[in-house]
């Protein structure tokens, strides 16, 4: 093979993309930043209030500090319930999420109604904030814990029952097959081929969204559904901002807490 | 006295592709049969038909008097604890232990309560621990099958199957996924244990010397028909060549005679039982 044959057949170029598919790709980001720009013109913002941000900023954090710290013996009694009110809708999410996601996972829901009656449930619930559950429940218990509670239980529902409602699906069928062919009745292939397989997802679910139910009950209280939320409404409004900024701290602790507890039992489940 | 009878089996999968062309099978001794074939011949559909994992399209099969093709769910059900199951991929529960998995072959006998609770009857229980010894897994009751080694796994597979006390074992490519030494361990040990209980069993198998050295009667699969039915020294180059095409098949086959085939075998079972 001569020196030219060798470059032909070997060249020393060679290009991920051809021409066309590049400008395909700069077509994609043009479109991207035209969608950005037309949505920024759209919506109108005040410039002006923009300009002195940074002072305004600055304003609000010299109210704030230094925090009221006598503040923490009256913050420490809702701040409890606002844990409690996670827990307590946690703990109603897991009964009510587990027999959905049974129904909404494909090979486990016995035919294609309840699959589909599955699936409506977990879109339903997530389609609805937490807060907007929270002034439902509010309409229907009267204000306080037990409308946060069912907020809380309403929006996780949907959260924790669709993923389990994956893992469920992308479990080993072999399993399962293994488990039929003994015998074993519908209930007790569900028991033994395909929860011992989901576990792990179903632990790792239910203390993940517990972490995410502490930091969203902490605003349940706006619409007067329970928790700190309700004291930090106020103070807001009576423009107490030493109070707000006790209250900011007392919820960052606690979502620390409830982060690494999260994280510590997600790590250890095997 | 069991009887097994297959009659013109037919299974089309969606899609139009014919697994099974309207086979016949008989099994009326209690003996090891193992059926070779090409992948795709329709060995894996053959026994997923007879405890009806795959739905057959039409034809008969007939455990016992007892006709497995006209059975609603709850008589396929019944029907299914009298039939152990062993898996290539072993197909345990991954995450429950050693004797869960075990036990888990007796779930056909015991309510979903007793199944949550693990509440299995003192003979049940008293059995898996005999079987455990008796595959070679003493102490390892507490061992999540996670942590086992591919034989381990199989070995579970084995008195999972046999804690069913089946009147028929079907086996899919018991050795597929698995080292020569551990598949002619796993091989010796399943065949000596349905000989020991008199339990027929009909094994899949690739590997067309595994099959000739421990198998009583070697079934040949092509295009989902039976196309040889004879024993191990039945099998010629032409009968391979029936089975699954033309190939050369003079260093494959090995031709001992009877007497020192026997004669490996218990060999092979000595060293096994000087060593557990």
């Amino acid at each position: 093979m001569t020196r030219e044959q060798h470059a032909r057949r070997y060249p020393e170029v060679w290009r991920r993309f051809t021409p066309k598919e590049t400008l395909i790709r700069y077509l994609w980001f043009a479109a991207v930043a035209f969608i950005a720009a037309w949505s920024l013109q759209r919506l109108e913002i005040p410039w002006f209030y923009f300009l002195d941000a940074h002072t305004q900023a600055g304003d609000l954090l010299s109210r704030m500090v230094p925090p009221y710290w006598g503040f923490f013996a009256e913050v420490a009694g809702p701040l409890i319930e606002t844990v409690h009110i996670a827990t307590l809708g946690t703990v109603i999410t897991v009964l009510v999420a587990l027999p959905i996601a049974f129904l909404a996972a494909r090979n486990t829901t016995p035919n294609a109604l309840t699959w589909f009656i599955g699936r409506f449930l977990l879109v339903a619930s997530r389609s609805v904030n937490t807060v907007v559950w929270g002034l439902i429940f509010v309409a229907i218990f009267g204000p306080g814990a037990m409308a946060g509670i069912w907020s809380i239980a309403a929006r996780s529902v949907g959260f924790v029952g669709k993923l389990i409602a994956e893992a469920i699906e992308e479990i080993d069928r072999g399993t399962v097959e293994a488990v039929e062919a003994t015998g074993a009745s519908r209930l007790q292939v569900l028991l033994i081929g395909v929860i011992p397989q989901v576990l792990p997802v179903i632990y790792g679910t239910i203390v993940y969204r517990w972490d995410i139910n502490i930091r969203e009950s902490t605003v349940l209280g706006f619409v007067g559904a329970g928790g700190i939320g309700i004291m930090l409404y106020a103070s807001i409004n009576q423009f107490a901002w030493h109070e707000v900024s006790v209250m900011l701290i007392a919820i960052f602790g606690i979502v620390v807490v409830s982060e690494f507890v999260s994280a510590t039992v997600r790590g250890r489940i095997t | 006295m069991l009887m097994l009878s297959v009659s013109k089996l037919v299974k089309t999968y969606p899609g139009g592709v014919r697994a099974l062309n309207g086979l016949d099978l008989t099994v009326d001794t209690p003996q090891v049969v193992t059926v070779i074939g090409s992948s795709g011949a329709g060995k894996s559909t053959l026994i997923r038909c007879i405890n009806r994992l795959v739905e057959p399209t039409s034809g008969r099969i007939v455990l016992n008097d007892l006709d497995v093709t006209a059975l609603s769910r709850r008589g396929l059900r019944r029907a299914r604890r009298r039939m152990g199951m062993i898996f290539q991929e072993y197909n345990l529960v991954e995450r429950l232990t050693v004797m869960e998995n075990t036990l888990s072959g007796r779930l056909g006998y015991v309510n979903f309560w007793q199944a949550y609770r693990r509440k299995y009857s003192p003979p049940d229980i008293a059995r898996a621990f005999e079987l455990l010894h008796r595959v070679g897994l003493d102490g390892y009751e507490y061992t999540r099958a996670d942590a086992l080694s591919g034989g381990q796994r199989q070995r579970v597979g084995i008195a999972r199957a046999l804690m069913q006390q089946p009147d028929l074992l079907l086996v899919d490519e018991p050795t597929a996924s698995l080292d020569p030494k551990t598949a002619r361990q796993i091989m010796r040990l399943l065949c000596k244990l349905a000989h020991e209980n008199g339990t027929p069993a009909l094994i899949n198998i690739h590997d067309v010397g595994l099959a000739q050295e421990f198998a009583d009667r070697i079934v040949g699969l092509a295009d989902g028909v039976n196309a040889f039915d004879g024993t191990a020294d039945e099998l010629t180059p032409e009968v391979l060549n029936a089975i699954y095409g033309e190939e050369d098949w003079s260093k494959t086959i090995n031709r001992p005679t009877a007497d020192s085939n026997k004669k490996m075998q218990r060999d092979g079972l000595e060293r096994e039982s000087a060593a557990g």
